[in-house]
């Protein structure tokens, strides 16, 4: 069955997701009128709601650009191997996980960021250490890994995690 | 130094001095990092934010001149103490409402706050009062610089500094200057710089950050994008359109002085007349004619007080301060008793040696 729009009798064909103020709030809005809520400026410019709006224009982008909503949802079922973190689970929250999810969802989050930023790429200050990345995400997996571990009592498995974690910490240091 | 020594004393942002202090309240800079070993809050266990706490306390008491500082267990803080550090604008409200391992340490000055496990790792925020953003980029920068020395943070050659929230992500800056603006909200004008600085990718806030009301006709004016610019950029996108509203306020000011003076003195001897008198009185209303005896002092309507006096009494009359000053919890009714009974034992006896409240 076909849902209304909320704000007129036709079809509607985008659903979005308002992650501004306390809950999540689901707006089905026809075309027409779904336009007209992804431009217009009433909400107020904080943090949360450039992130909101970058997100429900990405998903009205998607959706126009013919996927699916089971496209969609095995998007939002796709998870960081590090951190565990769903992209249904950002999207909701509109927190990453880890630094790793800049990599993994990388193809979601860089029409994201291009949307909030207007740009792409960093210029300004860097940091005079530097991160050897692929070892310290390692960590963070490795430390999932162990709790999870743990919550499983398979205390020999969380035994050798914790010895590699060691390991890969002093080899950091 | 304990958290009770900051009660009595009114910090940095409300010194009422520095360039162009008439104006501009406060100007402050924050840079979010995040360790590159450990997932983002949303993501770490109770042990990993243990962990983060303690490599981070480790780094900021390591760092020199901490012998001054205060370090903050914020979980182990009573409600009135976070909703104090709150209304200083030392932590943010999430840091204050939220669960787990987090703290924050101050320094004596009030000049800068370091918040651990916010939502990011660690917030470096410097706060200076009135229009000094060069000051407070070097300092932020130099504390920053400081930390790196012994954590890597979470870093993209691409794409910057990695935070939680891809609004941050890049430099991880947030630059904000406060401003009062009581003259463009009467003359009504203020919609119209609000809707020019949308344009240019500008936010205006209110006193209280995010989704707070614009309280005491206060508003904190910060950068949106985080990204593809260096930190000097953003800076200077701020230094350069804060003098442009400083100008339009001044000119507000001058009109109002013009072509309404009576209607301007008496509703700014009026609000002097109600906060003198009154013997109950709500947060917001003491904000709303704090403002209009603020602005009456700098355009000298008032001659016998301060702006550093109505900066500290706008700070000691929100409800945390009011309850750490009289040092009891007090309900919402009481407060606006205590409210009315500080402000006319303050502003009377600041009028010249007037007769002083008796309590």
């Amino acid at each position: 069955m076909a849902m209304k729009c909320q704000k007129c009798d036709k079809q509607a064909t985008f659903h979005i997701t308002e992650l501004t103020g306390g809950k999540p709030q689901e707006l089905h809005l026809c075309e027409d009128h779904a336009r007209e809520y992804l431009t217009s400026s009433g909400a107020e410019p904080t943090n949360t709601s450039s992130m909101a709006a970058a997100l429900a224009q990405q998903v009205a982008q998607q959706m126009a650009v013919g996927q699916t909503a089971e496209e969609l949802a095995e998007l939002d079922q796709q998870s960081c191997p590090v951190c565990g973190i769903t992209f249904y689970q950002f999207r909701s929250q509109g927190r990453l996980g880890c630094p790793h999810d800049y990599v993994c969802f990388q193809p979601q989050l860089e029409p994201l960021i291009l949307n909030i930023h207007g740009e792409s790429e960093h210029k300004g200050k860097s940091p005079r250490r530097a991160a050897g990345s692929a070892k310290r995400t390692q960590l963070i997996r490795l430390r999932r890994e162990m709790k999870e571990a743990i919550e499983e009592e398979d205390y020999e498995r969380a035994s050798q995690l914790r010895d590699q974690i060691r390991e890969t910490e002093k080899e950091e240091l | 130094m304990e958290l009770n020594d900051l009660a009595r004393r009114s910090g940095e942002w409300l010194r009422g001095s520095g360039p162009e202090a008439d104006i501009v309240i406060s100007s402050r800079i924050r840079l979010a990092r995040n360790l590159a070993d450990y997932p983002f809050i949303t993501q770490a266990s109770e042990q990993d934010r243990t962990q983060i706490e303690d490599i981070l306390r480790e780094r900021i008491l390591g760092i020199e001149a901490s012998g001054e500082m205060l370090y903050v267990d914020v979980e182990e803080l009573e409600g009135v103490d976070r909703q104090f550090l709150v209304e200083r604008h030392l932590i943010s409200r999430e840091h204050a409402e939220s669960q787990g391992a987090r703290s924050v340490a101050i320094d004596c000055g009030e000049r800068f706050s370091l918040m651990v496990n916010e939502e990011d790792h660690l917030r470096v925020q410097v706060i200076a009062s009135g229009f000094d953003l060069g000051s407070v980029w070097q300092q932020v920068n130099r504390l920053d610089d400081l930390i790196e020395e012994k954590v890597t943070y979470a870093f993209h050659d691409r794409l910057g500094y990695l935070t939680a929230c891809p609004t941050n992500v890049g430099t991880g800056m947030r630059v904000s200057v406060m401003l009062h603006l009581p003259a463009l909200v009467i003359t009504r004008q203020i919609e119209k710089v609000f809707r020019s600085l949308q344009k240019i990718s500008l936010a205006v806030r209110g006193l209280y950050g995010e989704g707070s009301q614009a309280m005491g006709d206060f508003y904190q004016i910060s950068n949106q994008i985080t990204l593809g610019r260096s930190e000097q950029d953003l800076i200077q996108q701020i230094g350069d359109i804060v003098p442009v509203i400083i100008d339009y306020e001044r000119q507000a000011r001058d009109f109002l002085i013009k072509e309404s003076h009576e209607n301007l003195h008496d509703r700014v001897s009026r609000a002097y007349g109600i906060l003198r008198t009154a013997q109950t009185i709500s947060s917001e209303e003491t904000m709303h004619l704090l403002s209009s005896v603020r602005m009456g002092v700098n355009l000298g309507l008032i001659p016998d007080l301060g702006i550093p006096a109505i900066n500290q009494l706008f700070i000691h009359t929100q409800p945390a301060h009011l309850q750490k000053l009289s040092g009891v919890e007090l309900d919402t009714a009481d407060r606006n008793i205590e409210r009315a009974r500080y402000l006319r034992r303050h502003l009377n006896k600041e009028n010249g040696g007037g007769p002083a409240e008796k309590n």
